[in-house]
């Protein structure tokens, strides 16, 4: 289940633990809960992903909601003589337990640092035992993205020094190995390695490995269970980069999985909404407007049709969530690169109702102009952390927003370099020709200041794309002959062909429509 | 635009994998900033090796060279119009950029992202000791200023493009002699007002030369009504 990602967390403090055992037994296993894991128990060693999945995606709600609304699950120990004492079932148990426990509580800092070492038991487990099990990709992805999130989350936490106790000092100094980042991200690296995952992939597009035909199921008595970790640690990895402010190397990661096509990353809607938000994200950052315009397109078309399949799920606020989020940036795509025809009809409706007069509005590039940029940003970027530990010197300060700040300032800093672009755009809509000296009177500037403002325009609309080649973005275009700007608009071609092959569907539908009542 | 060059020592080889294979480990670190210095010295460049370090340095700030640093970023300026100045700035701490070596730079960026060819040169002549540190700089930029030009200018006058290279005088006529020679560019003769140079031709300085944007339809869309017309 997808944890919360609101930035506002109740700080951490020692009194927590205490606060959580009051009016709870951690030691009290009511019979539902004992029931549920002893099925899941034997669901998982009777390799039954089917029920497994059911357990873990309803039941294991439905006796939060009931059951355990704001107190914790009972501990491991309580449960453990239920499975035999089961050392993997434990480690899986107690996985729940803290996502359940990020998600409805708040965790001290001994509980997030209890959290770190049961992921690296468990991570050991996976990676050096052969692990017999068949888990849905659901919980796998889960796993990961719960993984990143608590790790966000400690940075988040650990940078806020101002208000720490003496207590959360001294576990901090004695626990600096925990939610370290070089463990974190030697761990998704880990299982991208031990996985063969990519070499899989490779294989699988010459015919040679069965992969995502069996959606990373093992059919052969194998276990899915490492495959589809480094699968997913693939996306781990880019959201941890973006979380670093290094897009180039978080897009690297996610190279060997190929977002033009359906696959594993789509089994899950978490997954699919997860990859291309910050694939989305990088591309925003790196300039590349085209490729990011495309893919939110594709994601808030695809969320668009198939929400309302997942209104009953746990994973439903979150998904409503990044979909606001994409609009926004999706916004600001198009604000800095105008290509209205990269978008669907309907993606474009609902982006008009969302964000249409900030889109008028941002494309003026005054200071109010800015501040919407700022806004939209601020909004929909990713909790960026700064993973370096702290200085426990005094003064204790509060850094926990200087990552934040940072992505923003570059951001703005790159908007106010295109500050000119709007009012040049005006002009070249009018003209077909226009001498330089002309145009320059116009815009009052000088004929050398001109030529630079025709220079950013040339340089920010053709962005370098992944292969190093130049891509032309530029919705209206010109040249220049010694002194005169010739302008070259891009007619938006009326796509014929769409609006034929949707007529054709209507049309048919309506005779179905017409035949079922003449039956009746 | 050379942004990975064929290795040639064994030394960056082996700095290649490294950052290939286990790039979250704090004992590359030497290795990088070694390699670092040898993409300058060799004119060489790997962006992915430098943001590995640069990410290094962001999980250890205590062991952060501000000189490796700045060559870092003077080497992204060269890979213009590549975005990895940008990239490698957002993996620098704000408090690391507001030295004066760093203000400079992202300044020299700054002229380079706005096409204000003249402020450049005239502060990189100001700032000798950042870039002549580096060789290979101003042929570099000079790539870039034809790049930019290139997608503007069919035709372009010799004081625009003196001004864009930095290169008047014999120097530019010499330099002129060598594109015709070389790289397809004319000379002609301007209206009484100079010489006139014609750049090769391109889709973005000759937009009949771009693949038309047809109203092409996927084939995945045409299958929707299989059915219909079977």
């Amino acid at each position: 289940m997808a944890a919360n990602y609101d930035y506002e967390e109740a700080p951490g403090t020692y009194d927590d633990a205490n606060r959580q055992d009051l009016g709870y037994d951690p030691n009290f296993v009511p019979d539902s809960v004992k029931s549920f894991v002893v099925h899941l128990y034997r669901h998982i060693r009777e390799k039954n992903v089917y029920e497994i999945h059911q357990m873990y995606e309803i039941s294991f709600q439905t006796l939060s909601d009931r059951l355990f609304k704001d107190t914790p699950w009972p501990s491991v120990d309580a449960v453990a003589h239920y499975v035999d004492n089961d050392q993997v079932f434990c480690l899986l148990y107690r996985e729940m337990w803290f996502r359940h426990l990020y998600a409805r509580l708040s965790p001290t800092l001994k509980q997030r640092i209890d959290s770190w070492d049961n992921y690296c038991s468990l991570f050991q487990v996976v990676l050096h035992r052969v692990v017999n099990m068949q888990l849905p990709n659901q919980w796998l992805w889960d796993m990961v993205d719960e993984f990143v999130y608590q790790f966000q989350s400690f940075c988040q936490y650990r940078a806020k020094m101002k208000n720490k106790t003496e207590q959360e000092i001294a576990l901090l100094r004695q626990f600096d190995q925990a939610w370290n980042v070089y463990g974190v991200l030697n761990y998704l690296q880990a299982f991208v390695e031990k996985s063969n995952i990519i070499q899989i992939l490779e294989q699988e597009k010459e015919g040679g490995e069965q992969f995502t035909a069996t959606d990373g199921y093992d059919y052969s008595g194998g276990s899915n269970v490492l495959k589809v970790l480094g699968y997913f640690s693939m996306v781990g990895l880019l959201r941890v980069h973006c979380l670093l402010g290094d897009y180039q190397t978080g897009l690297k990661c996610l190279l060997p999985i190929d977002i033009s096509q359906q696959g594993v990353y789509t089994s899950v809607i978490g997954s699919h909404i997860a990859t291309i938000y910050h694939y989305g994200f990088a591309n925003l950052m790196m300039r590349r407007y085209v490729e990011a315009i495309r893919e939110f397109n594709k994601i808030l078309l695809y969320i668009y049709k198939t929400k309302q399949y997942h209104q009953k799920s746990p994973q439903y606020e979150q998904i409503l969530k990044k979909n606001e989020q994409m609009y926004a940036l999706l916004a600001i795509c198009l604000s800095l690169c105008p290509q209205a025809k990269l978008v669907d009809e309907t993606v474009n409706s609902q982006l008009r109702e969302k964000y249409g007069e900030k889109m008028a509005r941002m494309q003026r590039y005054d200071d109010e102009a800015f501040a919407i940029y700022d806004e939209l940003f601020s909004y929909a970027c990713p909790k960026f952390i700064t993973p370096s530990a702290p200085s426990f010197e005094e003064p204790l300060v509060n850094y926990n927003q200087d990552a934040y700040r940072l992505q923003l300032k570059l951001f703005l800093y790159e908007v106010k370099q295109q500050q000119l672009l709007s009012g040049v755009r005006t002009f070249l809509k009018v003209y077909s020709t226009i001498s330089l000296g002309k145009l320059a009177n116009y815009m009052e500037v000088d004929e050398s200041t001109l030529r630079s403002i025709l220079f950013t325009y040339k340089h920010k609309t053709h962005a370098v794309d992944s292969d190093g080649k130049i891509i032309s973005n530029a919705d209206l275009d010109f040249y220049i002959d010694d002194d005169m700007i010739h302008v070259v608009e891009s007619k938006p071609v009326k796509r014929y062909g769409d609006y034929f092959l949707r007529q054709i569907v209507k049309l048919e539908g309506v005779i179905t429509d017409m035949d079922r009542i003449k039956l009746e | 635009m050379g942004r990975e060059t064929p290795k040639q020592q064994q030394v960056s080889y082996t700095v290649e994998q490294l950052v290939a294979v286990n790039p979250y480990n704090p004992d590359i670190l030497p290795d990088l900033e070694n390699y670092v210095n040898e993409q300058v010295s060799s004119q060489t460049y790997s962006l992915d090796a430098n943001l590995c370090l640069l990410r290094l340095y962001q999980f250890e700030p205590e062991r952060m060279s501000t000189q490796i640093v700045a060559r870092i970023l003077v080497k992204a300026l060269m890979a213009m119009p590549a975005p990895d100045f940008s990239l490698c700035l957002f993996l620098i701490p704000e408090r690391v950029q507001m030295e004066e070596q760093f203000k400079t730079l992202i300044v020299l960026s700054h002229y380079l992202e706005t096409g204000r060819f003249r402020q450049f040169w005239d502060e990189a002549a100001k700032s000798r000791h950042i870039v002549e540190a580096v060789p290979g700089f101003e042929q570099a930029i000079q790539t870039y200023a034809i790049h930019v030009l290139s997608l503007t200018y069919q035709k372009i006058p010799r004081p625009v493009l003196a001004e864009a290279i930095n290169i008047e005088g014999l120097s530019l006529d010499k330099f002129l002699e060598h594109q015709a020679a070389n790289s397809g560019w004319i000379l002609e003769k301007g209206h009484g007002r100079g010489q006139l140079i014609v750049l090769p031709r391109n889709e973005f300085n000759h937009p009949e030369l771009k693949k038309s944007a047809a109203d092409t339809v996927p084939l995945e869309h045409i299958t929707r009504i299989f059915p219909i017309l079977g």
